[in-house]
């Protein structure tokens, strides 16, 4: 891709990812006893973000002095061993799903200790405390861990070049590590790491405050482009999923849930599921009972020999159903009882300055209203777990974000003590949030502990269409004041959704900061009259977080800004950097947010994604008939993100979109190559979503069931992406999410500039009617 | 009994002749390079070759398969390196890498047919093999550097 681009040692496998996810040898390895030995060693503090879903804190360091292991590997930091022969293992701790955060962690470590990328290993971690949070989402992972990691790797680096300067009798400052060797400037002399191992791990572990930190100009890695340490294993088939763990004696569960959240099984007959070759026993699972959290959701599960017996009995077996509360959802109804909602007013939660004098005043005051349905996952690898329940402990084998989430939930099933659950973290086929919600595993847990054999559960695609968790349902409405030179004096922004903290707590019925956070309580403008008003909106559904969150935030706030722009008789760009306003940082203390001192909000960093946006793309530039251009820009996650969509639209009113360029500014880039594929991912998912998002309810029930009715994008319909980041050297954050919400609304944008025609409800399908 | 090929193995299979190709690979043989992701022939996760085409393995019966010769990701090279997976390498294709066996099973059919595709065709040839992660745009351009052109 450029010639920054670090290859592997040729040819491309040469190097070989250890399989870290590779399954406890069968049966069961006893759950290992956490010594003081394996926990953090260095002086450093844990750095560790505030999650955005509930994360515990990191350990704190313990002890000052590295253990002795002269002849054997040395473990100076609970992410980073080097073995007697110089290899380095590296611990990666978060869930890999794509983002290549098993990658990029890891990079960083190796980076600040000078380490060969071809001499590392990296392996996945258990989910473990001794680890910090694990809860990988909220775009967190490298905003929570850069700095750590650079220490951890900084922390070797030094002990590695005081052995050497010890070992030579010379003065440390004169001994430099370079690329898994220590070198003595005045002599030229140098050591490998492996002829260093066993002096260093004889030494105190410097405090933090005194490690030397690499400057940019140093960076091995960092802010270049690293192959995937999975790819290998990847491309032959051989990279381990959820699914594709088996153990020995294992059976296969399907599982029959509730049609409807919070229903419950009232009677049913599995004779026809029984009779089905390989069918073993049929097992009823507790129903859920709110708040429903990560919880299995209960009903009938068979378990058989091999998954296709499972599947299909499960679909032979005859249940009646207590369909509880919720069997009186449907879509069409609640889109008219959010809009409604969003037509009256609501809890004002950002009040500045007074929209109803500037509405008054104004000459004229526009108005727009908004919708965006559910959406789902729809990651490839459908939910799949594996539990092994003894009498003295449990392990699990999962896809999983949040491995620690799963220890007190399998410690409530077995009644085992936490110590004694085992949490084993799979590559995930895909997550996009839902994987932070461990309910497949709970199954797995419940399985094996009632048929005293190890378990998978596996769910089909319609399961997981039917019974996930989904992106909220939104109506917005949104109002503008306009004075007589055409200023925008006011702006009101009313909103309803139901929360994703419905699921922790039942009586959370309307948005919450978290949520209003990315995107609406934060807008930027510089506009004398803000108001934020929020509506109330029951959950029927298990509602979820989904990559980005709260995406149609983005879509109203920038559709609506384009509507105003051409309002005023202005073009878009000039419009959204008119109501940008003046550079300034903006209080997010005011909203209720927390004001990071690493990472403030800065309305010239979102002018800056803007501006190489429109240049990048051209904007201005005259184009083909049926084509416009649409803009749209997002602060969320720390990160800022613009997006100028072509569109071509036919005259039969059918489009597509032939060019995307995307700016992003998160401060530091960790792994290029990495980092702009999450954009290329973020803009063919952006576009499913305004093309083919969409899940609706009748009766309680979902009503899609595949790819067929739930659809995604397919090759060809993606568009061809150009990634741009800003360079700079700003504390890192997060990439994964930050592109995804500018697509929608600069196509929508973007169809406008092409035909006139205002579209406000998503998705918009494949013709514009 | 049913008898087939699979990677050159003769394997016999005495069950449910309604079982797809599928399972058997992934939970009787222990193939889990094939994946399991819509079970309805939708997504193309699960791309195999049988008689040297491209087939969705999750819809094609045991009883179909039989005397079939098939070939899953494990046995598209005996080295692992074929020109499409070190393609897919220099290209960085996958994100989760979950669909990308069925995704490299698929363009390995086409090339077979048809070595120096268009980007139209490799867009008709690729269009029933879902990427959710979006890793469309690499696919493309790690064919096309395999058929000889650069798109």
């Amino acid at each position: 891709m450029s010639a920054y681009r670090i290859q592997p040692p040729a040819p491309p496998f040469a190097r070989k990812a250890v399989a870290a996810s590779t399954p406890t040898a069968p049966g069961f390895e006893p759950v290992r006893a956490v010594s003081r030995r394996d926990f953090l060693k260095a002086g450093s503090v844990l750095v560790v973000g505030v999650s955005l879903f509930g994360c515990s804190p990191g350990e704190p360091p313990a002890g000052t002095a590295a253990e002795s292991a002269p002849s054997g590997p040395w473990t100076p930091d609970v992410y980073v061993t080097v073995e007697a022969d110089g290899l380095v293992r590296i611990i990666s701790h978060r869930c890999e799903m794509g983002q290549g955060v098993k990658t990029s962690l890891p990079s960083v470590v190796a980076d600040e200790m000078e380490a060969d990328w071809s001499r590392v290993l990296v392996e996945q971690a258990t989910g473990d405390k001794k680890y910090g949070d694990q809860s990988t989402g909220g775009s967190l992972s490298i905003i929570s861990f850069y700095q750590r990691m650079r220490e951890a790797g900084a922390s070797v680096r030094a002990m590695l070049e005081q052995a050497a300067a010890q070992q030579w009798g010379v003065p440390v400052a004169d001994c430099r590590a370079a690329n898994h060797r220590v070198v003595h400037g005045p002599s030229g002399r140098s050591a490998d790491f492996a002829e260093l191992v066993a002096a260093a791990s004889v030494l105190a572990v410097p405090p933090v405050d005194r490690l030397r930190l690499k400057t940019p100009d140093e960076f091995r890695y960092i802010g270049k482009e690293l192959q995937s340490v999975d790819l290998p294993d990847i491309v032959r088939g051989e990279a381990k999923y959820g699914a594709d763990i088996v153990l020995p004696g294992m059976k296969y569960a399907a599982i029959a849930r509730p049609p409807v959240v919070l229903g419950k099984v009232r009677s049913f007959n599995a004779d026809k599921a029984m009779a089905v070759p390989g069918v073993e026993q049929v097992v009823e699972l507790p129903a859920v009972e709110p708040p429903v959290m990560f919880k299995a959701l209960g009903g009938v599960a068979v378990i058989a020999d091999n998954s296709w017996a499972a599947l299909k009995a499960r679909d032979l077996l005859e249940i009646e159903w207590d369909e509880g509360p919720n069997a009186d959802y449907e879509s069409e109804a609640f889109r008219q009882q959010l809009l409604e909602t969003v037509r009256q007013p609501g809890e004002a939660v950002r009040d500045e300055g007074d929209f109803d004098a500037a509405a008054a005043a104004a000459a004229q005051v526009l108005e727009a209203e908004y919708y965006a349905p559910h959406l789902n996952h729809m990651m490839m690898e459908p939910p799949a777990a594996v539990a092994s329940v003894t009498e003295d402990s449990c392990e699990i084998w999962a896809p999983t974000q949040d491995p620690q989430s799963l220890i007190p939930m399998a410690a409530a099933v077995t009644g085992l003590p936490e110590d004694r659950i085992r949490v084993n973290m799979t590559l995930c086929g895909g997550a996009f949030g839902r994987k932070g919600k461990g309910d497949y595993a709970d199954e797995a847990v419940h399985l094996s502990k009632a048929v005293g054999a190890p378990v998978k559960v596996q769910w089909s695609r319609e399961d997981e269409v039917r019974h996930g968790y989904y992106h909220t349902v939104s109506a917005q409405h949104l109002a503008a004041a306009l004075d007589e030179e055409g200023r925008v004096t006011g702006w009101r922004h009313r909103l309803a959704y139901p929360t994703i903290f419905s699921i922790f707590d039942p009586a959370a019925n309307s948005p919450q900061t978290l949520e209003l956070g990315l995107g609406a309580l934060t807008l930027p403008y510089a506009v004398d009259s803000i108001r934020l008003e929020k509506g109330a909106a029951p959950a029927k559904v298990r509602i979820g977080w989904l990559r980005s969150v709260a995406i149609f935030q983005s879509f109203g706030i920038n559709v609506f800004t384009d509507e105003i722009a051409h309002a005023r008789g202005m073009d878009p760009l000039d419009n959204l950097l008119d109501l940008l306003g003046p550079d300034r940082t903006i209080d997010l203390a005011s909203f209720g947010m927390e004001n990071k001192e690493n990472h403030p909000f800065q309305t010239g960093r979102l002018r800056g994604v803007i501006e190489l946006a429109a240049e990048k793309a051209g904007w201005g530039r005259s184009v083909p008939a049926g084509h416009g251009l649409g803009i749209a820009a997002q602060y969320s996650f720390d990160t800022y993100a613009a997006s100028v969509v072509e569109v071509a639209v036919a005259d039969d009113g059918s489009w597509h979109v032939p060019r995307v360029v995307m700016t992003v500014d998160c401060g530091q880039v960790v792994n290029l190559d990495r980092a702009v594929a999450q954009q290329e991912g973020a803009a063919v998912m952006g576009l499913g979503f305004a093309r083919y998002g969409r899940i609706t309810a009748r009766d309680g029930r979902i009503e899609q069931g595949n790819f067929n009715n739930a659809r995604v994008v397919r090759h060809g319909e993606h568009p061809q992406a150009e990634v741009h980041f800003v360079q700079n050297h700003l504390p890192p954050s997060g990439i994964g999410e930050p592109g995804v919400p500018p697509f929608a609304p600069a196509l929508i944008n973007a169809i406008f500039a092409a035909t006139g025609k205002r579209l406000r409800e998503l998705p918009i399908g494949n013709r514009i009617g | 009994m049913i008898t087939l090929k699979v990677n050159g193995e003769t394997r016999e299979y005495g069950g449910d002749g309604d079982m797809p190709l599928l399972w058997f690979l992934r939970d009787l043989l222990g193939l889990t390079g094939t994946k399991y992701s819509c079970g309805k022939g939708l997504c193309g996760a699960c791309t195999v070759h049988m008689n040297g085409a491209a087939v969705r393995s999750c819809v094609i019966t045991m009883a179909a398969a039989a005397d079939a010769e098939v070939t899953t990701i494990e046995g598209l090279s005996p080295t692992g390196e074929h020109p499409l997976q070190i393609a897919w390498a220099e290209h960085d294709v996958p994100q989760c890498g979950y669909c990308q066996p069925g995704q490299i099973m698929q363009a390995a059919s086409l090339l077979a047919s048809n070595p120096n595709p268009s980007a139209e065709q490799i867009a008709d040839a690729m269009n029933g093999v879902i990427c959710r992660c979006g890793t469309y745009q690499r696919i493309g351009k790690a064919i096309a550097s395999v058929a000889g052109g650069d798109a």
